[in-house]
């Protein structure tokens, strides 16, 4: 038989801000155990919570940047339940009263081939709220360590419909979740520092049905290739069981990326309960449309929208739209080296970014943002090799140099000499003279052999020292050769 | 009036202070002397320090010395009832939960109280939690009420009431989530204010129920407690529920506000369980009222009745969770025998807490269970909104609600094993909490036997000037407060 | 008293992460009944389109700016704590 599944993911996004979403303990990550505590993140007795204004903020923007309705008032609500890393033993989140309902996220699944642009849908969300993070446990074998440093960080969590039917699908809504997130500043979405985590609901039934079928959950998705992984291995794992005659039992299974199997965590099965009220101590929100335009004019163009407008504005390939787009930085240096070097340029400015700039980076180990190498360099480059005056092999090298030096591509090529020949009448004083010295090649390239031509290319590049445009070497050849019919 | 300086008030002391009759470290000596010896018999205080006590004395005497003294309560010394944040002092809630908490922080009423140069004085028994009604739910000793050592002081602020009273500390501040700064007022013959909510800061207020309590002052009269609302009113940015309102000079409006007023009495206060002693000793103070000139009609609260019931579905829904945070991880009483974590959260919890705040927990887990949500909590939010609404239909015709402040005058310790019962006790003072009012218990008199009686006016949001102001109408020609207990 | 209070003391003693000795299920089993059934009147409150409170005086937006404040030194911030090792808050394993 044939199975579907179908999957829903929760997603908890930590938002950048520099205070905690209930205090002004500083936010971050990477300090010194328990030193960004204070007496509320740490819920001493007697202590109160006041709101994140930023954190709000970030909210409405990811609410209003997936197209989500913005609730006019929404509130909070405490959801109780006893774990050590959550120091008041409930969380501040919010219950019926989110403050986005709706909206999608556009996913591209992958293409026939590496070049070719995949299909794009849209998944849509049930709601995104805010809440608050929890402290860290760090298990050893006779005890437990926490450190609150992380309880408190301002957290989003975006909740899918299920609405997806394939580890691919669930991969590529997260991947371009987190660039949209990552464009609009909201977060990092690192996920090896928990900025980004991802909780999957999974179920299978036959082909065709409608009912959906029991559901599991699938927590520890803790990067984002153990999101693929593991959800491909729940859904193999359930369709087996439903093969072998078995039936899926709701749980919580763990997945161990590094052994690809996971867990049911049947110990944390206690029947939650978790007595959702609304928080006394905190009022609620009211959004209104001055607050939400001033939001919207700080939305950034979406990553598949910027695609689309790169592919149709600038007329580049699909692979190197694919190059550029994951990289913000990367897509606004090449936008801001086409202002620059000209429209018509945009391909070439797009393969020196895509091929060479990205090579050296790597190879330096270095960030975009720390690049001596600007786009006014690229532009610069784009336009001398345009202009004939800077050859291939030589561009290649002063590329190089002006990313270690950050020197412009023209100095460089003035101050070693590298500037092509561009004065026709040496060019064909030369070519008359190697033409004159090899007068059986002459006659070999008239009777039809092409490859003679090459015989005069050697001697004009010697009389030019090399910096001739071999191009212009080309063209000075045939026209002469013509010529003396 | 008294010579003796502990039992005089915040005026004549800092009067005396100005004109450098007295130093602060000489009424701090007094204070504590009187401390020492009547502490035995009371037992109002968990601890208290007198070396740190005396030397913000004498950082007082420093400051006046200098000719910069900070205002009325500069050397006063002011208790505090042992939920409230001083840094580095206890603050236990009188449970074992927190008997070796010592806090790393200044509640914002006491930084207030520290800008206006008072002495933070000592820990104050209290209900554990302030769950009580007669501060005999303390885990480490129940108070006795100064005027009546066999009964209580009242609850659950029974410590700061007691203190002032026996002339343990010029004022005090309190807590009140149902009437737990009124109630022991009443008993101890002391003026106590329960504020509008919002007007005073909760941080640093351990919670019991959130959207219910108020700190709030006790004092030997009304002015003193007007010179202590000037003084931790006001709005708080670390408390999201507390208002941006003006703050008048409470002191200063006492004698402008001269009435006459419309007085509402409302039926409902006055009915079955009331005792005729304290029924009378209203009733005097009504016809006071009445002959100075103010209006007193009969008004109707018909949700009266309902108070009981919602204050308990969401004072105990709110402290279920409030009192989640208390599981022996980061600080508090951490069981022995815990085998793992989970274990330790039912085991700390079950040795930390006394027997009043587990039953609470449970009543609040249950109303918040799933399933049982709409029909407890939610309604009681609904009945909530019209008690409220009754308040303040009740306004539009009166300036203020008289009312007895508690049924009977103060009982005997033992008295009530019943939790039903205790809560009952309740009935005139919760629903000012419910309607978010100011509220203050003003002595009105005493038992045969010599328990004092208090009587409750109830003030419109944020009128405590005027609410102050007809309490002191009636105080200048009856001044209860300044009959002394024998000790 | 006569009224069916559907309470099961032991799950809610779960929730609330109370360990209470057989004693106390008994004694707070019947007060709390006793409890549930005066709070049981509030069922003849007619509540029809009737708002629920959640604040005497409710406000919006009450908030911050997002501005970080020091907080505590990790010495005091563990002042408190019943026990501790390096520089964290101990407590017995936590069983998964
Ligand atoms: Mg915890
Ligand atoms: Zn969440």
């Amino acid at each position: 038989m044939n199975y579907e599944a179908v999957i829903g993911l929760e997603v908890h996004v930590q938002i950048k801000t520099r205070s905690k979403m209930f205090t002004r303990a500083p936010a971050g990550y990477g300090h010194d155990v328990n030193t960004l505590t204070d007496p509320v993140v740490l819920a001493l007795p007697g202590v109160l919570p006041v709101m994140n204004k930023a954190a709000l903020d970030a909210v409405v923007k990811a609410g209003l940047l997936l197209g989500c309705e913005i609730a006019p008032v929404c509130k909070w609500d405490r959801k109780n339940y006893f774990y050590p890393d959550s120091p008041k033993n409930y969380q501040i989140s919010q219950y019926d009263r989110p403050i986005c309902l709706g909206g999608a996220v556009e996913i591209e699944l992958p293409g026939p081939a590496r070049n070719i642009q995949g299909e794009h849908k849209r998944i849509p969300l049930t709601r995104i709220h805010l809440e608050e993070d929890v402290g860290k446990l760090n298990h050893g074998a006779l005890d437990s360590l926490i450190d609150y440093n992380r309880a408190g960080t301002p957290l989003m969590e975006i909740v899918s419909e299920p609405a997806m039917h394939s580890a691919e699908e669930a991969f590529a809504f997260l991947t371009s979740l987190r660039l949209a997130m990552i464009y609009a500043g909201i977060s990092d979405c690192d996920m090896e520092k928990g900025q980004l985590r991802c909780d999957a609901n999974i179920s299978v039934r036959p082909a065709g049905q409608t009912k959906l079928g029991t559901k599991v959950e699938l927590k520890n998705l803790n990067s984002i290739s153990f999101v693929r992984d593991g959800i491909a291995h729940e859904i193999r794992r359930q369709i087996g069981v439903v093969n072998a005659g078995g039936v899926i039992v709701q749980e919580t299974r763990d997945y161990d990326g590094l052994t690809g199997t996971s867990q049911s965590l049947r110990s944390k099965e206690m029947a939650h309960d978790y007595r959702y009220f609304p928080d006394p101590d905190l009022m609620p929100v009211k959004v209104d449309e001055a607050w939400k335009q001033r939001l919207q004019a700080t939305c950034p163009e979406l990553p598949f929208d910027k695609q689309r407008r790169f592919l149709s504005h600038y007329q580049i390939p699909y692979t190197i739209t694919s190059v550029l787009i994951p990289d913000q930085a990367l897509s606004n240096f090449f936008e801001e080296a086409v202002a620059l070097a000209g429209i018509q340029q945009a391909q070439v400015v797009g393969n020196w970014i895509a091929n060479d700039l990205l090579r050296e980076l790597g190879a330096a180990k270095r960030a975009l943002a720390d690049s001596l190498l600007r786009p006014v360099h690229v532009a610069e480059l784009v336009k001398l090799i345009e202009a004939g005056v800077l050859l291939m092999p030589a561009a290649r090298e002063v590329f190089a140099e002006m990313f270690a030096s950050g020197e412009l591509p023209g100095a460089i090529v003035d101050r070693r000499g590298l500037r092509a020949v561009t004065n026709e009448g040496d060019l064909e004083q030369w070519c008359r003279e190697a033409l004159a010295g090899n007068p059986k090649s002459v006659a070999d390239f008239k009777a039809g052999k092409e490859s003679a031509l090459n015989a005069f290319k050697g001697p004009v590049m010697k009389a030019a020292k090399g910096k001739a445009n071999p191009k212009l070497v080309d063209e000075t050849l045939r026209r002469l050769l013509a010529q003396s019919n | 009036m008294s010579s003796e300086p502990f039992f005089r008030s915040i005026g004549e002391l800092s009067a005396a202070l100005a004109r450098g009759e007295l130093s602060s470290v000489d009424l701090m000596r007094s204070v504590i002397a009187r401390t020492e010896a009547v502490e035995p018999k009371v037992r109002a205080f968990n601890s208290f320090d007198r070396e740190d006590a005396l030397a913000q004395a004498r950082s007082s005497d420093l400051r006046r010395a200098a000719g910069a003294s900070l205002g009325p309560l500069d050397g006063i010394p002011i208790g505090m009832k042992d939920v409230i944040a001083v840094a580095g002092q206890p603050l236990t809630a009188s449970s074992r939960m927190l008997a070796n908490f010592v806090s790393p922080y200044d509640a914002t009423v006491v930084k207030r109280l520290r800008a206006a140069g008072a002495i933070c004085w000592g820990r104050l028994n209290l209900d554990e939690f302030a769950m009580g009604s007669s501060t005999e739910n303390s885990a480490f000793q129940a108070t006795a009420n100064p005027y009546a050592l066999d009964c209580v002081p009242g609850g659950s602020s029974g410590g700061s009431a007691a203190a002032v009273a026996a002339g343990e500390a010029i004022a005090s501040l309190g807590s009140d989530t149902g009437g737990s700064i009124r109630q022991p007022a009443a008993f101890c013959n002391v003026v106590g204010l329960k504020p509008t909510y919002g007007l005073v800061s909760r941080y640093g207020l351990i919670a019991f129920a959130s959207s219910l309590d108020q700190i709030g002052p006790f004092a030997r009269s009304v002015e003193d407690v007007a010179i202590l609302l000037g003084a931790i009113a006001g709005h708080d940015p670390l408390d999201s529920t507390s208002f941006h309102t003006g703050i008048p000079d409470y002191r200063a409006e006492l004698d402008r506000r001269k009435g006459p007023w419309r007085l509402g009495i409302p039926k409902e206060y006055f009915g079955e369980g009331l005792d005729p002693e304290v029924a009378e000793a209203v009733q005097r103070a009504v016809a006071h009222y009445q002959k100075l000139g103010c209006e007193v009609k009969p008004v109707s609260l018909p949700h009266t009745e309902y108070g009981v019931g919602v204050y308990y579905i969401i004072a105990t829904a709110e402290c279920s969770s409030n009192l989640a945070r208390y599981d022996g991880v980061r600080y508090g009483h951490r069981s022995k025998e815990a085998k793992d974590a989970v274990d330790l959260y039912f085991r700390s919890r079950a040795e930390g807490f006394g027997s009043e705040v587990k039953r609470r927990i449970i009543l609040g887990t249950y109303v918040l269970s799933s399933g049982y949500y709409d029909a407890f909590y939610l309604r009681a939010q609904k009945v909530r909104t019209l008690i409220r609404n009754d308040f303040l239909a009740a306004y539009r015709e009166v300036d203020a609600i008289l009312t007895p402040t508690a049924p009977t005058p103060a009982f005997r310790r033992g008295a009530k094993a019943d939790p039903l019962a205790m809560y009952l006790c309740d009935v005139y003072t919760i629903g000012v909490n419910l309607a978010g009012l100011p509220a203050v218990s003003v002595p009105c008199g005493f038992s045969q036997d010599g328990r004092p009686i208090g009587m409750q006016l109830i003030g419109q949001p944020y009128g405590e000037a005027e609410l102050l102001g007809i309490a002191r109408a009636y105080e200048r020609d009856h001044p209860w407060a300044q009959k002394r207990p024998v000790l | 008293m006569s009224h069916s209070i559907d309470l099961n003391i032991d799950h809610v003693a779960n929730l609330a992460r109370l360990a209470l000795t057989p004693e106390e299920k008994a004694q707070y089993a019947t007060q709390l009944t006793e409890i549930l059934s005066h709070i049981a009147k509030l069922k003849e409150v007619n509540v029809d389109g009737v708002e629920p409170t959640a604040h005497a005086f409710p406000l919006y937006n009450v908030w911050a700016e997002d501005v970080p404040v020091a907080g505590l030194p990790v010495d005091l911030a563990l002042r408190n704590a019943p026990a501790q090792r390096d520089q964290m808050f101990a407590v017995p394993k936590v069983v998964e």
